[in-house]
């Protein structure tokens, strides 16, 4: 779908429409209430939303109507914390990611525990092999206190590839039952140097899929921009113009040599380059890019578009960005020129498509 | 018999019983109010049963700092507030 989207918010869900070529806010829900994400309906109008409630813990709520109603269901949760068990505490304090693969959902959390439902979200589970990996209780936080999963990207064979910030990237080929670290090839400038290459200390700040041929993914991780061409198994480090620093990436769904990233200066000055907000896009597999402004601020802007906040639709020319300050703009011609919504939304946290 | 009172602000997304109680603990106290209201237990405790980090309990004007096992006792006049903490935002 090309004329809907959602916007979670730091203050409330939004639903976009697009009508007559301009996009405007339809409808807000939970306004006041930190949504941490949004799954947009599936073919029946089944949503989910995450909230991230500052004093009562983290909420999921459903909608069976595309978010003209909505109703509290179970959230993911941890089983009872064993005795002197490693880590970080089993409490789950947000849900940073959710996806579907056919009749499966999937929550990937912070303090890293993923989690599947197949009950349409009546009850979620632990995937515990991720869990009782034993690099799992070494994961460092990347922006918060505990590690997370940020990247969830399930295909229909079973194969599941996560994102962790930071733990580098971790792929299932048989549904959960066994995992193998993925994130080789990614360099970690934050680290002793000897240790720049370690896949287990990786921070890819997301990761995106090509669906038409899924072996191929982008990262815009803390330090670079890296692609894989065989499903992860290997990743190249890519440099694009102004900087390779940065949250966001979406992949083209059908070409995969297209994919687009958001510049800031670096991660000490989390900012636009030069003040003026930019999109980055290659179409050659990384090896040029184009720096794409028009209609983007160019003078005083301090937006970040973080992790979650820039999709592309399944025509691969519709693309929607929403910033850290509550600023969105819209293309409708795969990035060239840009147009701001009419609206200032709180702090964004994602933009999806659906 | 102690009485157990919630921050309104929970009314947002559930009922909160104001009850007396039998309890001799804190716990008990919290279970009672969980008793008539199932849902509102995952407001108040995470899922190992503790308090959660943004909420906070006074017993009689003293705030709670048992905050895992919930073993304060509970005087027969004390009145019990569950709050919403400004660390919270």
């Amino acid at each position: 779908m090309v004329d809907r989207a959602w916007v979670a918010t730091r203050k409330g869900l939004f639903e976009l429409r697009r009508r007559t070529g301009a996009w405007a806010v339809e409808r807000a829900s939970f306004v006041g209430d930190p949504v941490s994400m949004v799954l947009p309906p599936d073919a029946r109008g089944r949503m989910f939303a995450a909230l991230n409630l500052g004093h009562f813990g983290v909420k999921m709520h459903a909608s069976d109507d595309a978010g003209a109603s909505w109703r509290e269901v179970a959230a993911p949760a941890f089983a009872p914390q064993p005795e002197g068990a490693p880590g970080p505490a089993w409490k789950v304090a947000m849900v940073w990611a959710l996806e579907r693969s056919g009749a499966t959902l999937y929550a990937g959390t912070l303090p890293g525990g993923l989690f599947g439902s197949t009950d349409g979200g009546q009850s979620w589970q632990l995937d515990e092999a991720l869990w009782n990996r034993p690099e799992r209780p070494s994961w460092n936080g990347g922006g918060y206190d505990v590690p997370g999963i940020h990247s969830i990207s399930p295909l229909a064979d079973g194969t599941v590839l996560v994102g962790v910030s930071c733990g580098g990237a971790w792929v299932t080929r048989d549904a959960g039952a066994s995992w193998a670290q993925t994130a080789h090839g990614m360099r970690a400038e934050y680290m002793p140097p000897e240790q720049a290459f370690d896949p287990e200390v990786q921070d890819p700040h997301a990761i995106a899929r090509c669906a038409a041929q899924p072996d191929v993914l982008w990262c815009q991780h803390h330090n670079g921009i890296f692609r894989s061409t065989n499903g992860g198994a290997l990743w190249t480090e890519l440099h694009a113009p102004l900087s390779s620093f940065g949250f966001a990436v979406a992949a083209h769904p059908v070409d995969p040599q297209t994919a687009w990233f958001v510049p800031a200066v670096k991660d000490q000055c989390r900012v636009p380059v030069d003040r003026a907000l930019a999109v980055n896009r290659t179409r050659d597999g990384g090896a040029s890019f184009d720096t794409l402004r028009a209609g983007l601020p160019q003078h005083d802007c301090y937006d970040l578009v973080y992790r979650h906040s820039l999709a592309v639709a399944d025509d691969g020319c519709h693309l929607l960005m929403g910033s850290t300050t509550g600023g969105v703009w819209a293309s409708g011609d795969g990035g060239d020129r840009w147009a701001a919504l009419p609206a200032r939304l709180p702090p964004i946290y994602a933009v999806r498509f659906g | 018999m102690p009485q157990i009172a919630f921050t309104s602000q929970l009314q947002r997304f559930t009922e909160t019983p104001e009850l007396r109680t039998s309890a001799a603990t804190l716990r008990e106290a919290l279970d009672a109010a969980f008793d008539a209201n199932p849902r509102l237990r995952h407001y108040i405790l995470d899922e190992q049963g503790h308090l959660r980090q943004h909420v906070v309990v006074f017993i009689a004007g003293r705030r709670v700092a048992d905050r895992e096992t919930l073993g304060d006792a509970l005087a027969p006049d004390d009145k019990v507030y569950v709050l919403q903490a400004l660390t919270g935002g």
